[in-house]
């Protein structure tokens, strides 16, 4: 890979240490037993809705690098895209150590009988090719078809709010929220809103796509 | 009906106990009862905390006067106390916030003195009741009963409170009379959660009982925990007990108790019929849509231990109330 200039590894690793930070936090406060009485399922919805938030975080890299125009935003897409993947294997890692206490035919009946967990898995099997094609090898071996892989974000997107709407008890204002946003971003990228966005951002030096 | 308690599961102490002495003999108490209701558990895990660690609260005067003369450790069980810690910052009450957390924390502004309860509907007496008069003409009992969420997690609490049925036994049902209605404070100024405009329960919170099961000597109006009064995140001034059911059965801060003819609307049911069923016993054979309900995480639990157990029949009071629903097909009526 390329030198690159001091100033983006700088940004870059200040971006690892706070995706990194949330996760001290967490353990932190099971250490010294500040998470309440059921510590296990503490961090495994802490972890989901990190992962959400990740995701939705990676899907606005790249109408913030349209809109500013400042590149910062587009060095750092792979890194947080695979983020979101670490967490919600972590997430994934909390329910079989801590709820189901390692019983894997527990999981296996759950993968086939709970419509909230299949889609779940669904959503993280997404993430899990698009990590093992985040590096440059894959992205030269897929050509044009890396762009359609990677489009399944989005899919990955529908089936975690799913998710996320069908373990939902009582209230949907917290659901609502991230829904709205995750929404947004969508429509973003459809292009006839795509195409507008560089205006916003100042005169556009060069068209881009 | 009349249900006479079983002996095995109540001790009767009829003369006064002094706290100092009935702490020191929880142990001892413990293990005896225990022996009818939970043969199963080795006895060793029985070890009573005398609640250290419970925060004290002074209650209203009449609830003060009367605790001198409860009958602690009335029914027990063999299972470890939850530490009251948890068991007041970990709730499900939903009129303070969906988070587990929200109710500890936002539950303070509720007003529980006075508190007056409705008392109508099939009834010779009904009226409305102040709390105290609802509840002085009986005896405190303390009762230890395991508490089994829906959600796949239980605790195990020490109640204070006397039994539901001589409350509908005073108010004096018609031979109308089939089911118990109850229903929570509606005020969204004292309970934020009911304020939220995202909420998808229709307020006031509702639960209701058939009459035999409500006159079943295990069912339990409590108005304290750990030897206090009720904290307002578990319900307070007034709740409902129902130790073989889900939890969201066991409605908190109860307005209203009405006699009724026919089968009550009941707030989770009403919500997702194919979820939470009107009888919401407790059955592993019978799994939630969502997850199953072969086992429950007792809590408090660890990262290296999430204490799993197999989740037992009517939540272990099978062989008190299993009668109540002889010839029911259970898988229908969840
Ligand atoms: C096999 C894969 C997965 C499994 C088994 C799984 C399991 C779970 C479980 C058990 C819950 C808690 C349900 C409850 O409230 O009782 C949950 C909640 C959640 N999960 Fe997953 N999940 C999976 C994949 C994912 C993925 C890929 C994401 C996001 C990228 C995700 C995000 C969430 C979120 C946001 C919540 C809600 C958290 C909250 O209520 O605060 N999950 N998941």
């Amino acid at each position: 890979m390329a030198a690159q200039p001091r100033h983006i590894f700088a940004w870059r690793l200040l971006v690892f240490a706070a995706a990194l930070t949330p996760i001290g936090w967490w353990s932190y406060h099971v250490a010294v037993g500040a998470a309440g009485p059921e510590p296990g399922r503490y961090l495994l919805l802490n972890l989901g809705q990190g992962a959400l938030v990740l995701l939705l975080c990676t899907l606005s890299l790249t109408p913030l690098t349209k809109l500013t125009r400042w590149k910062g935003f587009s060095v750092i897409r792979r890194q947080l895209g695979l983020w979101t993947f670490s967490y919600a294997s972590l997430h994934l890692l909390s329910y079989l150590l801590f709820i189901l206490g390692l019983n894997w035919t527990a999981l296996g009946e759950d993968l086939q009988k709970r419509p909230y967990i299949i889609v779940g898995a669904l959503a993280l099997l997404i993430l899990l090719a698009l990590a093992v094609t985040s590096n440059r090898y894959a992205m030269r071996k897929l050509g044009k078809r890396w762009k359609s892989l990677h489009k399944w974000v989005y899919a990955a997107l529908c089936l975690v709010l799913l998710h996320f709407l069908w373990v939902v008890r009582a209230d949907l204002a917290e659901w609502s929220g991230y829904a709205a946003v995750g929404l947004g971003l969508m429509l973003l990228r459809l292009p006839a809103v795509a195409q507008r966005l560089p205006r916003f951002g100042g005169r556009p030096k060069r068209a881009r796509a | 009906m009349l249900i006479k308690p079983r002996n095995h599961l109540t001790l009767g102490e009829n003369d006064v106990t002094p706290e100092s002495i009935y702490l020191s003999r929880r142990k001892f108490l413990g293990g005896v009862a225990g022996l009818g209701l939970a043969a199963s558990l080795p006895r060793a895990a029985w070890a009573g905390p005398d609640y250290d660690d419970v925060a004290k609260a002074k209650g209203p005067e009449w609830f003060e006067a009367k605790l001198g003369d409860t009958r602690w450790n009335a029914i027990t069980a063999e299972d470890k106390i939850t530490p009251s810690d948890d068991a007041t910052h970990y709730n499900n009450f939903y009129e303070f916030g969906s988070d587990k957390s929200d109710p500890a924390r936002r539950a303070g502004q509720l007003k529980t003195v006075p508190w007056s309860v409705t008392v109508d509907g099939e009834v010779g007496k009904p009226g409305q009741y102040a709390l105290e008069d609802l509840i002085t003409p009986s005896r405190f009992e303390e009762r230890i009963y395991r508490l089994r969420c829906v959600e796949a997690w239980s605790m195990v609490i020490p109640w204070l409170g006397i039994p539901l049925a001589e409350v509908i036994k005073r108010a004096e049902p018609t031979g109308k009379a089939k089911y118990v209605y109850f229903e929570t404070l509606e005020d969204p100024k004292q309970m934020p959660g009911q304020a939220s405009r995202f909420g998808l329960i229709d307020w006031p919170y509702r639960e209701g009982l058939r009459l035999d099961e409500a006159m079943h000597p295990l069912a339990f109006l409590a108005v304290g925990m750990y030897g206090r009064v009720l904290p307002n995140q578990n319900g307070a001034p007034l709740r409902l007990v129902v130790p073989w059911k889900y939890g969201f059965k066991s409605i908190k801060s109860i307005v209203r108790i009405s006699l009724v003819e026919s089968q009550p609307k009941t707030s989770w049911n009403m919500l997702a019929p194919n979820e939470y069923g009107f009888y919401a016993n407790v059955n592993p054979e019978v799994d939630h849509p969502r997850w199953s309900q072969a086992t429950e995480r007792r809590l408090p639990n660890s990262l290296f231990s999430p204490n799993v157990i197999d989740t037992q029949m009517f939540n272990g009071y099978a062989e008190e109330v299993a009668s109540l629903y002889q010839g029911m097909d259970l898988r229908k009526h969840y």
